[in-house]
């Protein structure tokens, strides 16, 4: 009761907010349409639908990281959730109300990008739905990013690391732009060693209907989920007891 | 009966003392108000009383349940109103109240009985489907006010309640105060002495953590030798009224 309360407010002040909105359901679509249009007026084969939209569906998940970030350090410099730290709610209670609402969002997302692809050129597929269901875990790994950024940075902070620094490296280290291998080198090795690329591979290979090419890549995102939702666990209960 | 027993609570942080052996007995239903200057401990001391924070030595009993041992049982008799307003901003006024009813896990009779009841009592009815970033800082301290009374708390804290408001805001929130002395315990931190001479049962004077004095404004007064209480204020804290 207490959980799907707190959980249910949070889903409140994220879709609330227009600039929300704008970058987690307008933005990714928006892009996507730009980018067809640019691959439309272009000799060489850049932002085809069906290596495209896989990649925004990725890169849309950033903004997931903001917006869980943003709740919980405005909730956390505004004292609202001092106020809710001398109420029965127990720790377990915020954790999962912090992250599960945003899950849905992340999905919708998704699926709007899908529908927008559809209608930009992507075949039909039943593999559309594996996708959507593949980004689950993908989002996971982004709203636990903003659990712990949310749990140690101020609101100011969080706009800065999860709008601007995230968000940029997302577009740069997922390959979603362009090749990795065009850079190679370290890049492609930073790049490697990270989740972002392994969260967009999963997702091209699903569309692509080659599951087996879902790993080792699915392990990536799994093992990187898991650490950070740890972290942002540990992190989170810090600063709940520091209060 | 005391509603709030301290015994020589202790707070340090590093080499500071932000609270150093507070010891104070807070009567069922008395107004007491916290007064010092900044860095004095007041907040620290309602963090430590609201289970927020843990002392470094000491222990308080509030209803008889000690911070140490009982801070979950605490939390169901106490509420705290916080400095910055602590609502959620892009809800409503009804829809804020709502989430603090579904905290505490009220029937579906009850929140509406009790959203009714505190919305009267807060003269909230006309701002009641406003969102909350939206209300004047009088509103925004109110609805504060409600949502730590959803509870029905035996004791409340209210941390600097009028802070930022303007006087007729202000006069506002001293009526609802009143309305609510005698009916709860209530702890109020206030830097404005005027509010803590019109308000309080006891006032008690901190300063570097300790407790100065804790007496009813009329007897401060007496004891500082002079009928203006910030003159008082000024006595007590320069060390100069034993």
């Amino acid at each position: 009761m207490r959980m799907l309360t707190f959980a249910k407010r949070n889903v409140k002040e994220i879709l609330r907010d227009p600039v929300n909105l704008f970058f987690g359901l307008v933005f990714p679509f928006v892009l996507l349409i730009l980018l067809t249009a640019i691959q439309s007026n272009v000799p060489v084969n850049l932002f085809e639908i069906p290596h495209l939209t896989p990649g925004i569906t990725v890169f849309g998940l950033s903004f997931m990281t903001l917006f869980s970030a943003t709740i919980i350090a405005k909730d956390r410099t505004g004292s609202f959730l001092q106020r809710l730290y001398t109420t029965p709610m127990g720790s377990l209670d915020f954790i999962v109300a912090y992250t599960l609402p945003i899950i849905p969002i992340s999905v919708i997302q998704s699926v709007i990008c899908y529908v927008v692809a559809l209608f930009l050129g992507l075949e039909i597929s039943v593999n559309i739905i594996y996708a959507v269901l593949f980004i689950v875990p993908v989002s996971i790994f982004f709203i636990a990013l903003g659990l712990l950024c949310g749990s140690v940075f101020s609101d100011k902070q969080v706009g800065g690391i999860c709008g601007a620094l995230l968000t940029n490296l997302c577009a740069f280290l997922s390959g979603v732009w362009f090749d990795l291998k065009l850079v190679g080198g370290v890049f492609e090795k930073i790049a490697n060693l990270l989740p972002f690329v392994h969260a967009v591979e999963i997702e091209r290979a699903v569309i692509n209907g080659d599951f087996s090419a879902v790993f080792p890549h699915l392990y990536w995102v799994l093992a990187y989920a898991i650490i950070t939702l740890l972290l942002a666990v540990l992190l989170f209960l810090r600063q709940m007891n520091k209060q | 009966m005391d509603a709030i027993k301290i015994v020589s609570l202790t707070k340090k942080y590093k080499d500071t003392k932000a609270v150093d052996n507070l010891s104070l007995n807070i009567k069922e239903g008395e107004l007491l108000s916290l007064l010092g200057v900044n860095g004095a401990g007041k907040t620290t001391t309602i963090k430590m009383l609201s289970c927020l924070t843990k002392p470094t030595s000491g222990d308080a009993f509030l209803c008889g349940k000690s911070i140490l041992q009982d801070a979950s049982e605490i939390k169901s008799l106490i509420a705290v109103s916080p400095q910055e307003g602590a609502v959620a901003m892009g809800l409503t006024v009804k829809e804020n109240l709502e989430l603090m009813c579904g905290v505490h896990s009220f029937s579906k009779e009850k929140r509406l009985n009790k959203i009714k009841e505190l919305t009267s009592l807060l003269s909230l009815e006309e701002v009641l489907r406003k969102k909350a970033m939206k209300l004047s800082g009088g509103y925004k301290r109110r609805l504060s006010i409600a949502m730590a009374l959803i509870s029905e708390p035996k004791i409340l804290f209210l941390d600097e309640p009028t802070l930022g408001l303007d006087v007729i805001a202000r006069a506002q929130l001293w009526d609802i105060i009143r309305e609510l002395k005698g009916k709860i315990t209530i702890i109020l931190t206030t830097h404005y002495m005027e509010e803590a001479q019109a308000l309080s049962d006891r006032i008690a004077v901190m300063k570097d953590g300790k407790l100065l004095i804790c007496d009813t404004a009329y007897n401060i007064k007496a004891k500082a030798d002079t009928d203006d209480f910030e003159q008082a204020f000024i006595r007590v804290v320069k060390g100069e009224v034993k």
